[in-house]
């Protein structure tokens, strides 16, 4: 961010656009527009529904459209994630952050060695009776609560943080979860529009949003909340409810619904003392729970409200628990981390729209990719009076509200 | 390796001494260590159930803890107020007081850290702030600034006394080249820890009660009267249980300090109460919520209106020579003082940012009695460091630890 402005502006038109054409070498890209199926609202991904490579690796190797990696066996992720490897180090401002985090690494394996050589002396001391699982047990845990901040990762340790918590995950609860660790596709940006004239505050969203995401059911925490306004007042979000139990729609009200709003220039983004939260290249504000510390500064940041904080334990029934999972996204959380809206990765990032915006009964909610001149998304922005909340802030939410 | 012997020696006499003492202060001594492990144990629990344990929520987000960490930032930051007329000025008169003070700024940062620590949610991975070992997002976030700034000043605040005391110990004079550049750093550096952590929720665009160009002086006047009020206390305590010799002119002069600061500082809150209050916007509803309320919800209303009064009515009776040569008087006025800034720069300063919320969600906070004793658990630990620094530095001084007479006892026996 050499080229900072003070008065920040989102520009998802002209230096992202290049982006697209230089990416296009699988021959379906989506600068031509081609790709058929762009009509179809919700469908935020064209290229992956109908280019026809999307789920084989094989056929176009070093393309870096989102996968759908759950039908594709492990060799063959790696060999497609080898291949969004060769552009990612491309990437002129990653490069240093990777030589820092090389150097990072060794001077604290370094530092632990002795640690390590000593856990395995425990270990090995122990294995008369503790049972392999235990002992593989202890072994994830040791390396995962030192392993390093996943924005840093390559994507070997990447995945490796993946296969030890699926594991773990096995090792503890006897079932298997899926965990991608999907990237960032280079021509997206997601956007997102709401239509303040069809809410009719149901909270569908709200519930598959808690669903989807195995967010704590003790505090009932949720990442959206829903303000019942009156009508003839505009809007007065210090009078509105956000928490009613009554039927909706309630007469001379009307319904506004906030969540992150993955701002371009992201206060919380800056404040954070770790990096344990960055922005995505696709434009989603995500977290690594591992690496947060829990200090809450980017909660105290927010000016939208838009984040969570694990203040007990999270719980889950196991019932409930979606194992259909992104390791910046719904995977299990714990105690003293922070949460938010990923604007549901696991599922934005392999073509699906997110759970609020399927969940919605009056079609209120519009989800999609900004840079596709033809999606819904840019649709609304060209056709529709938008606005966005305390623009005042320079914060460039992605966020918009329009009415029919 | 003399050097060496030296300082081993000096660190057997320092425990040796600080585990004796009168009844009074084994006792007090006790009575701390008491505090703490129930504070520990609170913390315990704490740790077992997560910050959930507190009073904190998502719509308050901080509380009791960063409350006392700001504050104690202020203490730490007025030993500069002792050190610069000493070192740098030349003043004798606080040469007494100076080595007290700069205790006191290293109890506080010990607490500063000890409060940080406590209202972790993840204190196992801390270690992902240091730098080299974790990520340090240097410079962006103010926070690694705050570390940077407080953690280089705990050194300074160590080194200087130590190599002051060192010497004296051996029975030489301490060098001034080797010290007062240290202390002239010492004295910029205390303007920078206060200032940065004032940035740090300055520079919160999203807290408009916070964003706000004098939050920064307003701290630093604030600090230098809290901080030198306590010093007062200290001081005055110090004469009573010790043959430590004070004089009143030392305390008298640190009065003066702390005068001029809270006459500033009360400026400046008119200067504030004016913008918020003449031209009401959106933006002066914490303002309001913490002086009138807000929706009935009043919880702040009794700390605010007791700190207010203690502070106005203790600048105005500083304000009068006669009244301030007082000592008596001057210590009530300097305990009220020392009151009314807690309040204000805890309390007053930390939750009526978050209230309302983004949305205008008016959620009130209030400690739990688990955070209650986690922080009086700190204040004790912070007690129990100073109870121990002064006590190490009044026999070096006081020429009760020396070097060289314990030489001459060994190779007498030997």
């Amino acid at each position: 961010m050499g080229d900072k402005k003070k008065w920040f502006s989102l520009d998802f038109g002209v230096s992202k656009g290049e982006a697209v054409s230089t990416n296009s070498s699988c021959g379906c890209g989506s600068t031509s527009g081609g790709c058929g199926s762009h009509n179809a609202p919700p469908k935020k991904e064209p290229v992956a529904s109908s280019c026809g490579c999307g789920s084989t690796s094989d056929g176009c190797g070093s393309h870096t459209m989102p996968k759908n990696e759950y039908l594709i066996t492990a060799e063959e992720f790696d060999a497609a994630v080898e291949g969004t490897m060769v552009g990612e180090t491309r990437k002129d401002g990653f490069q240093q952050v990777f030589d820092v985090k090389m150097d990072r690494r060794t001077a604290f394996r370094k530092l632990t060695a002795s640690l390590l050589i000593g856990a395995g002396a425990v270990q090995t001391s122990c294995s008369a009776i503790a049972g392999e699982e235990t002992k593989e047990k202890a072994q994830i845990d040791w390396e995962e609560q030192f392993k390093g901040n996943y924005k840093l990762m390559t994507q070997e340790e990447k995945q490796a943080t993946v296969d030890r918590l699926v594991r773990s995950y096995q090792l503890r609860k006897k079932e298997n979860i899926k965990m991608s660790a999907t990237d960032a596709s280079k021509d997206v940006l997601f956007g997102y529009a709401f239509n303040i004239s069809k809410c009719q505050g149901y909270m569908n969203c709200i519930s598959a949003c808690v669903e989807e995401n195995n967010q704590d059911r003790n505090s009932q925490m949720q990442y959206i909340r829903i303000h019942e306004m009156k009508d003839g007042q505009g809007f007065k979000f210090n009078e509105a409810d956000d928490n009613y139990y009554h039927e909706v729609p309630a007469a001379g009200h009307f319904y506004m619904g906030t969540q992150c709003f993955h701002c371009d220039d992201p206060p919380c983004v800056d404040v954070c003392p770790v990096e344990a939260t960055w922005r995505e290249e696709d434009g989603l504000v995500v977290i690594d729970y591992d690496w947060c510390i829990g200090c809450r500064y980017c909660m105290a940041a927010c000016p939208y409200d838009g984040r969570r904080f694990n203040w007990s334990k999270p719980e889950v029934p196991e019932a409930e628990v979606n194992k259909n999972q992104h390791y910046l996204g719904n995977r299990m959380r714990k105690k003293g981390v922070m949460e938010k809206c990923t604007f549901c990765i696991q599922r934005s990032r392999s073509g699906n729209d997110p759970a609020c915006v399927e969940a919605c009964p009056t079609g209120a909610r519009i989800f999609g990719n900004l840079l596709d001149p033809d999606s819904t998304i840019r649709w609304v922005l060209e056709n529709k009076q938008v606005f966005r909340l305390k623009e005042d802030l320079g914060t460039e939410p992605k966020f918009w509200y329009f009415m029919d | 390796m003399e050097t060496f012997r030296a300082f081993i020696s000096m660190v057997k006499d320092s425990i040796g001494y600080i585990t004796h003492g009168s009844k009074v202060y084994h006792v007090w001594m006790f009575f701390l260590s008491l505090i703490i492990l129930i504070g520990m144990y609170f913390y315990a629990i704490q740790l077992e159930e997560g910050l959930s344990a507190t009073g904190m929520t998502d719509r308050v987000s901080w509380g009791l803890y960063i409350s006392n960490f700001t504050f104690l930032v202020g203490v730490a930051a007025a030993a500069v107020m002792l050190v610069m007329p000493t070192y740098v000025l030349k003043d004798i008169d606080f040469k007494q007081a100076v080595l007290i003070g700069e205790g006191l700024a290293v109890a506080a940062l010990i607490m500063c850290l000890a409060f940080v620590v406590a209202d972790m949610g993840g204190p196992s991975v801390l270690w992902h702030m240091i730098p080299g070992i974790g990520v340090f997002n240097f410079p962006s976030s103010m926070l690694t600034w705050d570390i940077i700034v407080l953690n280089g000043y705990l050194f300074i605040n160590i080194t200087i006394p130590l190599y002051i005391l060192f010497r004296h110990y051996q029975g030489k004079e301490a060098k001034a080249k080797v010290y007062v550049p240290g202390s002239i750093l010492s004295v910029l550096w205390a303007v920078g820890i206060h200032l940065v952590t004032a940035f740090l929720y300055e520079g919160l665009q999203a807290r408009p009660f916070w964003n706000n160009a004098l939050l920064g002086p307003r701290f630093l006047a604030s600090a230098f009267a809290a901080g030198p009020a306590l010093i007062i206390l200290v001081l005055a305590a110090i004469r009573k249980f010790s043959e430590f010799k004070i004089e009143d002119k030392t305390i008298k002069k640190i009065a003066l300090i702390v005068t001029v600061a809270a006459q500033i500082n009360l400026i400046m809150l008119v200067s504030e109460l004016f913008k918020e209050f003449y031209a009401p916007t959106h933006h002066s509803e914490s303002a309001y919520y913490l002086f009138f309320g807000l929706d009935g919800k009043t919880a702040l209303l009794p700390w605010i209106w007791t700190a207010i009064p203690l502070n106005v009515l203790a600048t105005i009776l500083l304000t009068f020579h006669k009244l301030r040569n007082n000592l008596n008087i001057l210590y009530i006025c300097c305990f009220m003082l020392f009151i009314a800034i807690w309040i204000e720069k805890g309390f007053g300063l930390i939750v009526p940012g978050f209230i309302p919320g983004p949305y205008g969600k008016i959620a009130e906070y209030t400690p739990t009695w688990v955070e209650i004793w986690v922080t009086l658990g700190i204040w004790a630990l912070g007690a129990f460091i100073f109870t121990m620094l002064a006590k190490t530095s009044i026999g070096i001084e006081l020429g009760k630890l020396r070097y060289k007479k314990k030489r001459a006892v060994q190779t007498e026996t030997t």
